[in-house]
């Protein structure tokens, strides 16, 4: 079957690509546009892995076909960025301080996840939140740091928008002393910067 | 890469049937949540896909001049929880649809799919039987609209043509007007995941509120197709809520009606306890939305 050229709007970019209709958008924003991020983990839309932001709300896009994406507004993890000061949103930084990322597999679908309950503009609570991500499977089972982050992340907006909200108190046994924490942004943000080696 | 012989986006339902019609080893594609599974699996593959993903007029909610809602065949399940419509008069349909696989299935999965796959244990199945909806279908033959009722032949079979399209769904105001449901799920996990028995009740009290004038009660999974419960329809309308024997006696008679069959997910002994339970559980609910006090403790 041969290929046709289409223009997918994809983290604030026109990018043209070069697609076979049969293709998931998973397979083309992953092997076209190189946007690792997006992970292939059940194919049946239970997982969540694969997420990426259609017009701003979580889709699955392993059953999502690429042609129906044209025209729409798609954001992956490496679109991500603070339109203020081009840092990392809070969301992400609220996944690193609550240490809210075991084996790391899930996280790029959590965080869009996040990213589209954050833009809600919406008090949720722990509760509300809980039943906001089942589309998506941690593995590792790290809900509770995961939840807790999103918590974070929310209150983040609210304190921005002047909205009063109370961040449920920690029901972790563990937590990591602050300086350990800001050690571990900052070895964050240098492999964003790809300065590995400085890390 | 799916296994399909080829994509072809229609412009519009006349397209799609065109298409249809012209290629005989083809179906309807729309949010693709059943369709690429069953691909994937091997089942339809090979199949060509007409797809109605993108094409406007099947989405949206809307009230026509006498008050009917109109509930588009292409809205996805999100979109249909939170319609403004939708919360105002039919909360119901709003709650089951919103428990349909996960959120991010919820934004692609359309209603008009989950009828028309014809599954028993489809979520809006139940509530659309208790709603008495009409649904619009256009085929080579022009439009012909069938009543939910006579819709179902059997597990996963439809009286729908294989080139007709599910254009929309017509609640009758009659249907939704005064009526105060509640949709009951049974599943082993809150997400998703495919009901064992869904139960979906729609009653409308007396205006003292201390009777029923009318109850409609449908059930999912409890036979091969989403069916009312008839016989305990009648004997609920009329009754009063202080009627000790009400709610037992409702739930006996809408256990005489169904099927229900033994299952991987569940025992035909326990779907018949389920089916008694919800039966109870969901009139109870019902009758408390609609401000009606009745005494029942689980």
């Amino acid at each position: 079957m041969s290929k046709k050229i289409i223009t997918l709007h994809v983290n604030g970019k026109d990018r043209e690509v070069a697609v076979d209709e049969r293709e998931s958008l998973y397979e083309t924003l992953r092997n076209e546009l190189r946007l690792t991020s997006i992970k292939k983990g059940c194919e049946v839309g239970e997982c969540g892995a694969c997420s990426v932001l259609l017009n701003g709300k979580c889709v699955d896009s392993c059953i999502y076909l690429t042609v129906w994406a044209q025209g729409k507004d798609i954001v992956t993890v490496e679109g991500l960025k603070d339109e203020t000061n081009g840092d990392i949103t809070d969301v992400q930084k609220e996944f690193i301080k609550q240490a809210a990322v075991q084996c790391g597999f899930c996280t790029p679908g959590f965080i869009l996840k996040a990213v589209e309950i954050v833009g809600a503009n919406k008090p949720y609570t722990r509760d509300e939140i809980k039943e906001l991500i089942t589309g998506n499977l941690c593995r590792c089972t790290g809900y509770m740091n995961i939840v807790t982050a999103i918590e974070h992340a929310i209150k983040h907006n609210m304190d921005k928008l002047g909205i009063p909200y109370e961040v449920a108190p920690s029901t972790t046994s563990f937590d990591i002393p602050d300086a350990e924490k800001e050690k571990m942004l900052k070895d964050v943000l240098a492999m964003q910067n790809n300065d590995v080696t400085k890390a | 890469m799916f296994d399909i012989s080829f994509l072809y986006e229609a412009k519009d339902v006349k397209d799609a049937i065109k298409r249809l019609s012209e290629n005989p080893n083809s179906e309807i594609i729309s949010g693709g949540t059943d369709v690429l599974i069953r691909v994937r699996e091997g089942k339809d593959a090979g199949m060509g896909l007409v797809s109605i993903h993108n094409i406007a007029e099947l989405k949206g909610v809307k009230q026509d001049g006498s008050g009917n809602i109109i509930i588009g065949a292409g809205t996805c399940f999100y979109d249909i929880t939170h319609n403004e419509i939708i919360q105002k008069y039919i909360p119901s349909l709003g709650e089951a649809v919103n428990t349909v696989g996960g959120p991010q299935i919820r934004q692609t999965g359309t209603i008009g799919g989950n009828i028309c796959n014809g599954a028993t244990s489809a979520d809006s199945a139940s509530t659309m039987t208790a709603l008495q909806a009409d649904i619009v279908l256009e085929g080579p033959n022009g439009e012909r609209v069938v009543n939910i009722k006579d819709f179902y032949t059997g597990p996963g079979k439809t009286v729908r043509d294989r080139c007709e399209v599910c254009k929309h769904f017509v609640i009758k105001k009659e249907n939704f007007e005064n009526y105060y449901g509640y949709y009951f799920k049974y599943g082993k996990r809150k997400s998703l995941e495919i009901a064992t028995l869904g139960c979906s009740v729609l009653v409308k009290l007396n205006g003292a509120k201390d009777a029923i004038e009318d109850v409609k009660i449908a059930y999912g999974v409890a036979a091969p197709t989403p069916s009312r419960a008839y016989k305990a329809e009648e004997f609920a309308k009329g009754k009063k809520l202080n009627d000790k024997t009400l709610l037992d006696e409702f739930a006996k008679l809408a256990l005489e009606e169904m099927k229900p069959r033994d299952s991987w997910r569940a025992s035909k002994e326990f779907r018949e306890q389920l089916i008694k339970e919800m039966a109870k559980r969901s009139l109870v609910n019902s009758i408390r939305r609609a401000g009606g006090r009745i005494e029942y403790y689980v």
